[in-house]
């Protein structure tokens, strides 16, 4: 058989010639000489499906691919969104006839059933009540349920065409004839038998759309949509005890691009205006294109969030913490998380470990208090800065010293503190690296104008070598 | 007749000067830090810094050698009431909270704010001072346009957080909308009782500008652990310091 080629896909005007998908090409072009073929491309293929599929969750906030030519969508809980299931199913069936692409739509209880009336179906869209899968199915090839093309042949040759034949069959003989993969498949379509639509069920996700009658262009328009989105979510996150951490807007064009942006909040919140504020300086990152047809705003992470507390005055009761958190929300939206610290005192003489930088809602740490003993300059240089110091006396502050260009004659100085090196670490900044960790000898001086620096030695005196000086801060 | 014309022009200047002040939100309800200083206090027309505005706070040196101005504002801060957090907006990350913690500026009421451009420090102070979480906003600007003072105080006036403007060094007087202007200047300290290195350290605290006041001058005993200067007895009575600024 290498070296036949066969038709793997076919449009609706193929279709009507009689050409079917598993016809050796010769046959095709027998058919109709002017047949327009392309080559295969199975990679692209399920590249495009993913593509497609990703784009249907605007429909449902469960999409997934399902085998090489298929979408399915788990519609628990959305179908009122477009009025019922069949509105459903038309509105997806017209938004893909607006992208060119031809699709058979059928809305089931069971995956089975679902996937079986969609390909084997007698219209293009099919709405299965509850309760009347049966009749629905009985109709159908046994093909539609999802076998191998062996067992299809097998219980074709037994006579079995179609699903309803099969109903009424004890499922001992059924089993001995065809093995349990028949039973199973049929107790799938029917309902009978579990079947998870993914390894594991997604949690519910909190999301809310809106389908916008005319594409919507400006920021204005985006705006206006996104307010409507907020308050129908907050309000759902509000029933349940919940509030975001992280929300986003997926914005679908008509040219079947979608825009996202996303914002995260350090603790769970469903403030409407503040939610709205984050969103607010994101929404010109918004490329319409030639227009945005439909908006979906999902909770893609939520916390519990317990119902606020209302003061006697019916007011929500005034929240330091929570204002704070707003604020910090607000800051770092537009900044970057890392811009904010609050910085935490540490038990380290080494002055540039003596500070620790936390999240800047970051628990209150129990008052640490500064021994007020160590005198410590309020502007500290991020690295020691080399000065040229003329201290003719070891063991004594400099009389003068230039940094930057500038001379500073010293006319009063308090010291030496010595900092010794923490040698029990690897990482200290005072002697790290391969040379042999060395002291500091630390002095606050003044002067002439009144300026007061801390300064340091490097290492102990040695008669045989120069000091070395450096600037490490400046106290008021 | 003069005389009598005169007291009467005076007594309705002070109306007007009373009206405008509550006008502007700094009457004398509006909440008041006071220095503690009699001599800085009597000065200011609200006998304290006025808390629902912006102030402007210049070092007197080289932008890169401060530490009087950040002292002289740590002092402030740490007395505001109550103790709400402050962000601390900055381009250089050399702010030292030890150094910070001996004027009575606890470290955990610190946020710090790191940005790039005075762009958005500039905004990111607006958003403090509209937020009721913080008792203070502090930024580190060079240069303050007028614009930019003007949209700051209105947002500080709106919450009631204060508003502070740090420079690291002096110049740039553009007209501003802020409520006071300061300079600190390190002056050298005085020896205590002739013990040798340095005694307590002193600062020359210039107003140089206040709405509705006059400009004055100050020799100053620095913060002490309570954030609290002390005008230093030797030269409280001198009338000549404020001669000088005021001519200057």
């Amino acid at each position: 058989m290498s070296g036949r080629r066969v038709v793997t896909a076919v449009n609706a005007t193929a279709a009507i010639e009689g050409i079917v998908p598993g016809m050796g090409l010769a046959d095709a072009r027998a058919l109709d000489p002017a047949l327009l073929v392309e080559e295969a491309d199975f990679i692209a293929d399920a590249a495009a499906l993913a593509k497609l599929a990703a784009w249907c969750d605007r429909f449902s906030p469960s999409v997934t691919s399902c085998g090489a030519d298929g979408i399915l969508l788990d519609i628990t809980g959305c179908a009122h969104l477009f009025g019922d299931e069949a509105g459903l199913a038309r509105q997806v069936r017209a938004r893909l006839a607006r992208q060119g692409i031809e699709a058979r739509a059928a809305i089931a209880d069971t995956l089975g059933a679902a996937w079986a009336l969609s390909r084997f179906g007698s219209g293009v869209a099919a709405t299965v009540p509850r309760g009347e899968l049966w009749p629905a199915l009985s109709d159908l090839p046994v093909a539609a349920l999802r076998l191998e093309p062996e067992l299809v042949a097998l219980l074709e040759r037994l006579g079995l065409a179609r699903i309803g034949e099969l109903y009424p069959l004890p499922r001992a003989a059924l089993a001995a004839r065809c093995g349990d993969g028949v039973a199973l498949r049929l107790d799938q379509a029917l309902g009978r038998a579990a079947e998870p639509l993914s390894p594991l069920p997604p949690k519910p996700l909190l999301w809310s759309r809106r389908s916008c009658p005319e594409p919507i262009l400006t920021a204005e328009a985006i705006a206006t949509a996104l307010r409507e989105l907020l308050q129908h979510l907050t309000r759902r996150l509000g029933e349940e005890g919940l509030g975001a951490r992280r929300l986003s807007l997926a914005a679908y064009r008509i040219d079947g691009r979608i825009e996202r942006i996303a914002i995260g909040t350090a603790f769970p919140s469903r403030d409407t205006r503040h939610l709205w504020r984050l969103f607010e300086e994101k929404i010109e990152q918004i490329d319409p294109g030639l227009g945005i047809e439909d908006l979906v705003l999902t909770a893609e992470s939520v916390e519990k969030l317990a119902a606020a507390q209302l003061g006697l005055d019916g007011e929500t009761a005034r929240n330091d913490s929570a204002d704070l958190a707003a604020l910090v929300d607000r800051l770092a939206n537009r900044l970057g998380m890392r811009a904010l610290a609050r910085p935490v005192l540490r038990e380290s003489h080494i002055p540039e470990r003596a500070v620790r930088f936390v999240a800047p809602l970051a628990e209150p740490q129990t008052p640490t208090r500064w021994n007020a003993l160590q005198l410590r300059p309020v502007r500290l240089l991020p690295w020691p800065e080399p000065i040229e110091a003329t201290a003719p006396i070891p063991d004594d502050p400099p009389l003068l010293f230039r940094w930057r260009q500038r001379a500073h004659r010293v006319r009063h100085a308090d010291g030496p503190e010595r900092i010794a090196p923490e040698w029990w670490r690897r990482d200290s900044p005072i002697g790290s690296g391969a040379s042999a960790p060395e002291s500091r000898d630390y002095y606050r001086v003044e002067d002439e104008e009144g300026q007061r620096f801390w300064l340091y030695r490097a290492g102990l005196y040695r008669p045989d070598s120069a000091p070395r000086w450096f600037l490490h801060g400046f106290f008021g | 007749m003069g005389e009598a014309a005169d007291t009467a022009r005076q007594e309705r200047l002070a109306d007007l000067r009373r009206y405008l002040a509550e006008a502007e939100g700094f009457g004398q309800a509006a909440a008041v830090l006071p220095f503690g200083a009699p001599a800085i206090d009597a000065a200011l027309p609200w006998q304290g810094l006025p808390l629902a505005g912006l102030h402007e706070i210049e070092n007197a040196g080289p932008a890169e050698e401060g530490g009087a101005a950040e002292t002289f504002l740590a002092g402030i801060l740490a007395r505001l009431a109550p103790a709400r957090p402050v962000l601390w907006c900055l381009r250089r990350a050399d702010l030292h909270a030890p150094g910070l913690a001996l004027i009575g500026l606890e470290p955990r009421r610190l946020v710090l704010l790191r940005a790039s451009h005075e762009r958005d420090i500039l905004w990111a102070m607006e958003e403090g001072l509209r937020s009721r979480a913080l008792a203070a906003v502090v930024g580190e600007i060079e240069a303050l346009s007028t614009a930019a003072s003007r949209r700051l105080q209105l947002a500080a006036e709106s919450a009631g957080v204060t508003g502070f403007v740090l420079h690291r060094s002096a110049g740039s007087a553009a007209a501003s909308a802020a409520v006071t202007r300061w300079r600190v200047a390190a002056l050298p300290s005085v020896p205590v009782a002739r013990e040798p290195g340095i005694g307590r350290p002193r600062w020359r605290v210039e107003l140089l500008r206040c709405r509705g006041g006059t400009q004055a001058a100050w020799d100053v005993e620095a913060c002490d652990a309570t954030g609290i200067v002390a005008v230093s007895a030797a030269l409280a009575d001198r009338p000549a310091l404020r001669q000088i600024s005021a001519a200057g």
